[in-house]
């Protein structure tokens, strides 16, 4: 099904020159797209390259400033997400809308209720909702809870909701940013299942291997332009990469072999509950060495930023141990993160906005955010404004920052640079151990290179690394060690050799390997 | 977006917003029958022009400027500060207790700086208390503040009724502190220099409140505590991240928001009055919210807000005794459209300067 229909029946959707402008930017120019019916599309394109916008306009949220819409060769006017619906339009959101204490079938009633009582929509939908279960292998149990399900199967929920609702062009914005690597495999068959039935499927993602898994053609956009359509078996990833960045980048960067040394880091059963006395942690005991990255994989929200939190001082140990060097932390003797700073502990937190970055500072203020009683803020009572502004000039010349503007405001920034940074500050401070969250979170491809060459050269210098990530691509390039987290706790630690995707996604989920060490 | 020119937001903005308050409050002036621009002139006239009128104006100054300079150090950490009020009153015992024990005892010179440093230490306690029950069990500070505003008030109406209160007499003040102990009028100082002067209640502390300016200027955009007090303001997260111990910044700040205000009794009691009175902070506590919000949180633009208001109390006055219509309640008005226009509305003209600003650039 690779090879598309040439002279069929006219394009499920043509966009032609479609602009939209917000204020000062401009996040569709000009955009033409041709969908073929029955195909499975891919739109790629870093963060802001104006995917979102395009298929917002086309569900009806935005309006375009300019351009014409034709769905099934009919001009369609398009100003509501009603007016999508009633053309046979779909959407899956990157974050579901479902009711989580509705049952599934209550949610794919919701909006098409059909008359004042419940009771004849709600049979019909039923008969509806199996028939499309059968027809698309999308089995899911009508009257389970939609807060019980798992994520995977809360999507196929929203997949059914649309397919009810008539759907024949279906838009999935991101769909496998919350799926393990399995669920995301099992969500191409149901898409491919669809493209079978004469579903149009366009799938909008920023990952390269799922256009490449998945669909038939895609059409790559770059700072609001669609800048090539290409037919996905006539294409590489590095092909895609190279038009989505505007030059050539690296997808991989060489790895760096080094010999683990000593212990650096050491938690032992760490438990830990949130203010509402759930636990978020349970029993995690972890090593980390110098000279390695450790990888924590595991999908979001699973412990993760907990771990983080406990291991930088953010919050304190409830039980457990944390041991780095001589000094042993316990509730007994918390230590706070300046503290673990003193002891050497940098932290790139996984949210830069919220966390690693004081968005209405300067830059410079910025880059001393955590450190400012060291040097870099000068030696007297009083900050040294001229000693700052040279700090910050120097991390950015060399972590190449744009604009080179210790003045600007750190919301000034895109967000590959606010990270670099980020990163800038903690590196240079020559740490033994690197915490890392989500380094690359909404940071563009070129400057993923970039960052993870850092980490690497960190590494080789005998830094003890803990990478926190989503991103199984990411964990896979860079660790040494894979700690798999599943509801707080590290269900396994691989070896790189020993992680493939599919041993990853059962520890994921939550299954125990026996030999898992 | 791209910003305004830092002149035209710190400039023509604020000017833009006060011209359109005058110009309803010249509304309003019209519709009860007077002539607006004569009403401006004798309100221009009665705050700079008249003999004395200045020094009245100053005087008023001084008392916004410390409360407006104790709301702006809470709000750089975020935190809003409603309690100056009570906090000044506060600061105003801990200055008469001060001259009342020691103005007997130690020469002036040595009682003043007591005394400053007692009003500053009640004012500064007065707000630690709500600072801490925010921090450490999360009672709001709106809310305490405010309680503690009315607690405050209480407490010294039963002293200044009771063991406080001058002996002899019936009025709820206390007695006169010694000569020596008060802060000196500022036409006393210019007339022992040679100059004349007239006399107005303008004393000393009208510098120590530029001078509290500077140093709040200093203490929160050159000192590390400030800049640890602007990240906790702006972002608790990255705060919290950075290692800056949240809660005790909280209690800091409400402690030097609590000191500046209890400050506004150098003015008041230590100068203008020389004792004790009840109810001196008149309300400049809750007004100090308004300049701090029109200064923008900055001592510069406290300044200059403090002093428009300074101008509009006394030239109000002015007008309330020579317009026979126009009444103090008119002055309220007036000082409600200020307010209205350059706080609750004071991004209105935003967009219209943006436009104008950006098709200059291009």
């Amino acid at each position: 099904m690779t090879e598309p229909d040439r002279e069929g029946p006219p394009p499920a959707v043509r966009l032609a020159g479609i602009s939209k402008r917000f204020g000062a930017v401009q996040a569709n120019r000009d955009v033409a797209l041709e969908v073929a019916a029955g195909s499975i599309h891919g739109i790629i394109g870093e963060n802001g390259a104006g995917k979102s916008t395009l298929v917002s306009i086309l569900y009806g949220f935005y309006e375009a400033d300019e351009g014409r819409i034709e769905i099934a060769g009919q001009k369609a006017v398009i100003r509501s997400s009603a007016d999508a619906i009633g053309h046979g339009i779909g959407m899956v959101h990157q974050h579901f809308m479902l009711v989580p204490t509705f049952t599934v079938l209550e949610n794919v009633m919701l909006g098409a209720e059909g008359g004042a009582l419940l009771a004849r929509g709600r049979a019909e939908t039923r008969a509806e909702l199996l028939r499309l279960s059968a027809t698309y292998g999308l089995e899911v149990d009508p009257d389970a809870l939609v807060g019980d399900l798992p994520v995977g199967l809360q999507q196929r929920v929203e997949i059914l909701k649309a397919l009810r609702r008539g759907a024949r062009i279906l838009i999935l914005d991101e769909p496998t940013g919350v799926l393990t690597p399995d669920e995301t495999d099992r969500l191409f068959e149901i898409l491919r299942g669809l493209r079978r039935e004469g579903v149009t499927v366009l799938l909008i993602t920023h990952k390269l291997r799922e256009i490449m898994a998945v669909t038939d053609r895609v059409s790559v956009m770059r700072r609001g332009e669609m800048v090539a359509h290409r037919e996905t078996a006539a294409t590489t990833r590095e092909d895609l990469a190279e038009l989505m960045v505007g030059r050539k980048v690296l997808l991989e960067v060489p790895r760096v072999e080094t010999a683990p040394g000593a212990v650096a880091l050491r938690a032992d059963g760490l438990t830990w509950r949130d203010a509402r006395g759930v636990a978020r942690l349970k029993e995690v005991s972890l090593e980390l060495r110098e000279g390695e990255i450790l990888g924590v994989a595991g999908v979001s929200g699973n412990g993760q930023s907990e771990l983080l939190d406990l291991l930088s001082g953010i919050e304190g140990v409830q039980e457990g141990r944390i041991a780095i060097g001589p000094r042993a932390i316990d509730r007994a003797h918390p230590a706070d993160p300046s503290e673990m700073r003193a002891m050497g502990v940098a932290h790139v937190p996984e949210d830069r906005h919220r966390r690693g970055l004081v968005l209405p500072f300067e830059a410079q203020e910025n880059a001393v955010l955590g450190y400012h009683h060291g040097p870099a803020t000068g030696s007297g009572q009083l900050l040294d404004l001229g000693a700052l502004g040279a700090h910050c000039a120097t991390l950015m010349r060399r972590f190449d920052v744009r604009p080179a503007n210790p003045r600007l405001r750190a919301s000034g920034f895109s967000g590959g640079n606010q990270q670099k940074l980020v990163l800038a500050r903690e590196i240079e401070q020559a740490p033994r151990i690197l915490l890392v969250g989500q380094p690359t979170r909404g940071v563009d491809i070129g400057a993923i290179e970039f960052i993870h060459t850092r980490l690497l050269e960190m590494k080789k210098a005998g830094a003890a690394i803990l990478l926190v990530s989503v991103e199984l691509d990411e964990i896979m390039a860079l660790s040494d060690r894979i700690a798999v987290m599943n509801a707080g706790r590290i269900e396994g630690v691989l070896t790189r050799a020993e992680a493939t995707p599919h041993r990853l996604s059962l520890l994921m989920a939550g299954v125990r390997e026996g030999e898992a060490a | 977006m791209t910003p305004l020119p830092r002149w035209v937001e710190l400039g023509l903005l604020p000017l833009a917003n006060i011209s359109l308050a005058f110009l309803v409050a010249g509304a309003v002036v019209a519709l009860i029958g007077e002539s607006p621009v004569e009403a401006m002139a004798v309100m221009l006239k009665g705050a700079f022009v008249y003999d004395g009128a200045l020094g009245y104006t100053l005087y008023y100054t001084t008392n916004f400027m410390f409360t407006g300079l104790a709301v702006s150090v809470a709000f750089h950490a975020m935190l809003f500060n409603i309690g100056a009020e009570g906090e000044a009153a506060m600061g105003g015992l801990g200055a008469a207790l001060v001259c009342i024990a020691l103005d007997a005892v130690l020469p002036g010179l040595m009682v003043i700086p007591i005394a400053i440093a007692g009003a500053a230490a009640f004012g500064a306690a007065w707000a630690v208390v709500p600072g801490w029950l925010q921090a450490r069990r999360g009672s709001h500070i709106v809310i305490t503040t405010i309680m503690f505003n009315f607690i405050a008030a209480g407490v010294l109406v039963s002293l200044l009724s009771g063991p406080l209160m001058r002996a002899g007499q019936s009025s709820p003040q206390t007695r006169d502190f010694a000569e020596a102990a008060r802060l000196p009028f500022l036409h006393d100082i210019a007339r022992a220099l040679g100059f004349p002067a007239t006399a107005t209640p303008l004393n000393l502390s009208f510098l120590i409140a530029l001078l509290a300016a500077f140093g709040v200027w200093v203490l929160i955009w050159r000192t590390r505590w400030g800049y640890a007090l602007r990240a906790v303001g702006h972002s608790e997260g990255a705060a919290r991240y950075a290692g800056i111990p949240v809660p005790r910044m909280v209690v800091v700040a409400m402690a030097v928001s609590g000191a500046l205000a209890g400050c506004m009794a150098l003015n008041e009691i230590l100068g203008a009055q020389g004792r004790l009175v009840l109810n001196f902070t008149s309300g400049y506590g809750f007004t100090g919210i308004a300049v701090a919000l029109m200064g923008r949180n900055h001592p510069v633009g406290i300044f200059f807000a403090a002093l428009l208001f300074g101008a509009l109390y006394q030239g109000g006055a002015e007008l309330d005794f020579e317009f026979q219509t126009i009444t103090r309640e008119m002055v309220v008005l007036i000082q409600g459209l200020i307010i209205l226009f350059s706080g609750a509305l004071a991004l209105m003209f935003v967009p219209a300067l943006a436009r104008i600003f950006r098709a200059r650039a291009q």
